[in-house]
């Protein structure tokens, strides 16, 4: 018989062969990032995750790694790759903790990648080469105490003042906010036309003050902050002069939001191949909990939804890299991969027994923070309004 | 001086390997595979070299199948500058015995005239190492096996061994071959921006005919096992029977 009718052998870790499906450079991205991931940062996560605590220095050893800002230019210290490498390395950080992904989300999505699409030269400049080394440490304030499925109901305010203006408000759940450098804050600007405008802040600024949100269950490697605006004054270069309206914090989260599509398979696939490896070893009633026929259909579920994901992730990663994505496609894969990383965590934590709730198995940590992931950059509940208006042509948010 | 760093695809550290159905070696059928670790040692060491001043051009070598060209990007990216790739074999399953890739490197080291060859200790896909003393007969160079340091000083290599029972510091005279053990150093992730960057650096493609090597096997593999499986220990209830059991195992 022939190769071609024989097929080939299944490789359960890589069902549809990814693998294949990737440029040479993007393999070697991957591979560098899940070995940077594995040495770097999986050694640490548990006391970081057990003791809330955040060591700056990562984002120094992600921006040696070159991870962070992956897609943008190499003259501002970047590595100008493809969607599809940030998204595979969203993918190995995650697998590690969803919280060290989501600070590097943020850097790169939610910071850089707005200095960069609606920054002035000047601004590019003086920002990226070291946001992208890891000595700065940038975060994103869109989200308010009262606005955030709705951020157009925000409250803070940027009058007009002679060289520049004050900015008013306060910006609550802000990833790295407490250890950063700079400031992206999205204000609405009374000069103009109380529209949307975005306004990148340094530390130490007089009046801006970024205080530790504690107490969070989830994503505990991953400092959170408000950021507190009283009567901060900023000159006319602080403003991000290419970009008004609500297009601009949204342009910076669909890129985000596509990242976390990957990132939330990572964790996803942690959980599964933690849950077959303790079934495989666990014996109960003298065989392997892997070989009941229960445990062997929640793998297979695990699997499937796995494999689906990271092609659906795939796609649009392409697609982005040819300019020709849609948000509504991210809304998609957001929405589903998040929400099924979340189910495949909260199963392989059943599936590890009482050993599940135990740190040292990883698997409720994953499915703690996926709280998160599933709720952040738009709740599941807002993507599916997001597709219901671009299936219906009604919007059915207010 | 050149630095010439050879470097093998191998099936990756963390595979769990498994045999083919017809025992005549592993199945690397859609199995990760990287650049052989200690052959990772050997181009940071290069590198390392490089950074210090002492060497001006780290050139990386791979005879194997085409796929092996990742490999060499890999080393291009953790800083090596140019790189060869020798395709001396179509399908991944056929491994290229040591001799024919020493024969290859000679060929290579003609050419470019390297005063120092590194290389991995041994592949950890077939364990030969073998290649390494092969190159330095053939090249009738000196040669220091299983580095654990290495210093260069003018026209000499100091390089501590480490050996059965503790370490061996030696001098031998370049050009000289130098094989790389596991605390050689540890070697650095690529980065991306380099990683990038190494697809503008040279590799050049070559097959083994261009070397006018005859690269056919002259070993015949019999038969490839896994390894055996550790079975079920058992519980004694005492002393008396723990010291019988053993007996019985003729372990005492």
């Amino acid at each position: 018989m022939s190769a071609s009718h024989r097929g080939q052998a299944f490789t359960w870790d890589d069902p549809f062969l990814l693998d294949d499906q990737l440029t040479e450079e993007e393999r070697m991205i991957r591979d560098s990032a899940r070995d940077f991931a594995q040495a770097e940062l999986a050694p640490g996560i548990v006391d970081a995750y057990m003791n809330e605590q955040t060591d700056p220095e990562l984002f120094a050893k992600m921006g040696a790694a070159g991870l962070l800002g992956v897609t943008l230019p190499e003259e501002y210290g970047c590595a100008g790759a493809t969607y599809v490498s940030y998204g595979l390395v969203a993918r190995e950080v995650e697998r590690v903790d969803s919280g060290y992904r989501s600070m590097m989300s943020v850097q790169s999505s939610l910071v850089m990648y707005p200095i960069y699409a609606y920054g002035s030269e000047e601004q590019r400049r003086k920002y990226l080469p070291k946001l992208a080394s890891g000595e700065y440490i940038g975060c994103f304030g869109l989200t308010e105490p009262d606005a955030g499925s709705d951020p157009g109901g925000m409250k803070t305010r940027a009058t007009k003042t002679e060289g520049g203006y004050v900015l008013n408000g306060a910006k609550m759940w802000i990833s790295n906010a407490p250890i950063a450098d700079v400031f992206v804050v999205w204000a609405k600007s009374e000069a103009h036309g109380g529209k949307i405008r975005g306004f990148v802040l340094d530390k130490g600024m007089k009046g801006l003050t970024a205080p530790k949100v504690g107490g969070k269950l989830s994503l505990r490697a991953s400092i959170t902050g408000e950021i507190v605006l009283d009567n901060v004054e900023v000159g006319e270069d602080a403003l991000l002069p290419n970009i008004e309206g609500l297009g601009g914090p949204f342009g910076c989260l669909n890129r985000a939001r596509y990242g976390i599509s990957w990132g939330a398979m990572g964790a996803a696939e942690d959980c599964f191949h933690r849950a077959r490896q303790y079934g495989l070893d666990r014996i109960q009633f003298n065989r392997p909990l892997a070989q009941t026929q229960l445990y062997q259909k929640k793998l297979a579920d695990m699997e499937t939804e796995i494999t689906l994901g990271l092609q659906g992730a795939l796609r649009v990663g392409r697609l982005m890299d040819d300019g020709r994505f849609a948000p509504e496609m991210i809304s998609l894969m957001k929405r589903n991969n998040c929400g099924k990383a979340l189910a495949i965590a909260r199963e392989a934590r059943d599936m590890h027994g009482g050993n599940g709730i135990q740190v040292e198995y990883h698997v409720m940590r994953h499915a703690q923070n996926l709280e998160t992931v599933n709720t952040y950059e738009g709740t599941h509940d807002v993507h599916a309004l997001i597709l219901g208006r671009a299936i219906t042509g009604l919007q059915a948010f207010a | 001086m050149k630095v010439l760093v050879p470097v093998k695809r191998v099936i990756d550290y963390n595979v769990k390997a498994k045999v083919k159905a017809d025992g005549s070696g592993v199945d690397l059928a859609n199995v990760k595979m990287s650049m052989n670790p200690f052959d990772e040692i050997a181009v940071e060491e290069a590198i390392r070299l490089k950074e210090a001043g002492t060497a001006e051009e780290v050139i990386v070598v791979s005879v194997g199948v085409k796929q092996a060209q990742e490999t060499l990007r890999t080393a291009l990216a953790m800083g090596a500058d140019r790189a060869i790739l020798v395709v001396a074999a179509d399908d991944v399953h056929n491994d290229i015995e040591p001799l024919a890739v020493a024969k290859i490197l000679k060929a290579i080291v003609d050419e470019e005239q390297p005063k120092l060859v590194i290389a991995g200790k041994q592949a950890i896909d077939n364990d030969m190492n073998a290649a390494g003393q092969m190159l330095a007969a053939l090249l009738g160079w000196g040669q220091a096996t299983f580095a654990s340091e290495l210093t260069l000083d003018g026209d000499a290599a100091t390089v501590t061994r480490e050996v059965d029972g503790g370490l061996q510091t030696i001098t031998v005279g370049l050009p000289a071959i130098v094989t790389a053990d596991l605390r050689l150093n540890e070697p650095r992730y690529a980065s991306l921006p380099n990683i990038m960057k190494a697809k503008k650096k040279p590799l050049d493609e070559k097959t083994a005919a261009d070397y006018g090597v005859d690269v056919s096997p002259r070993l015949e593999v019999v038969k490839t096992t896994e390894p055996p499986v550790r079975s079920a220990g058992i519980m004694v209830e005492s002393v008396d029977e723990l010291v019988s059991k053993l007996k019985e195992k003729g372990v005492v």
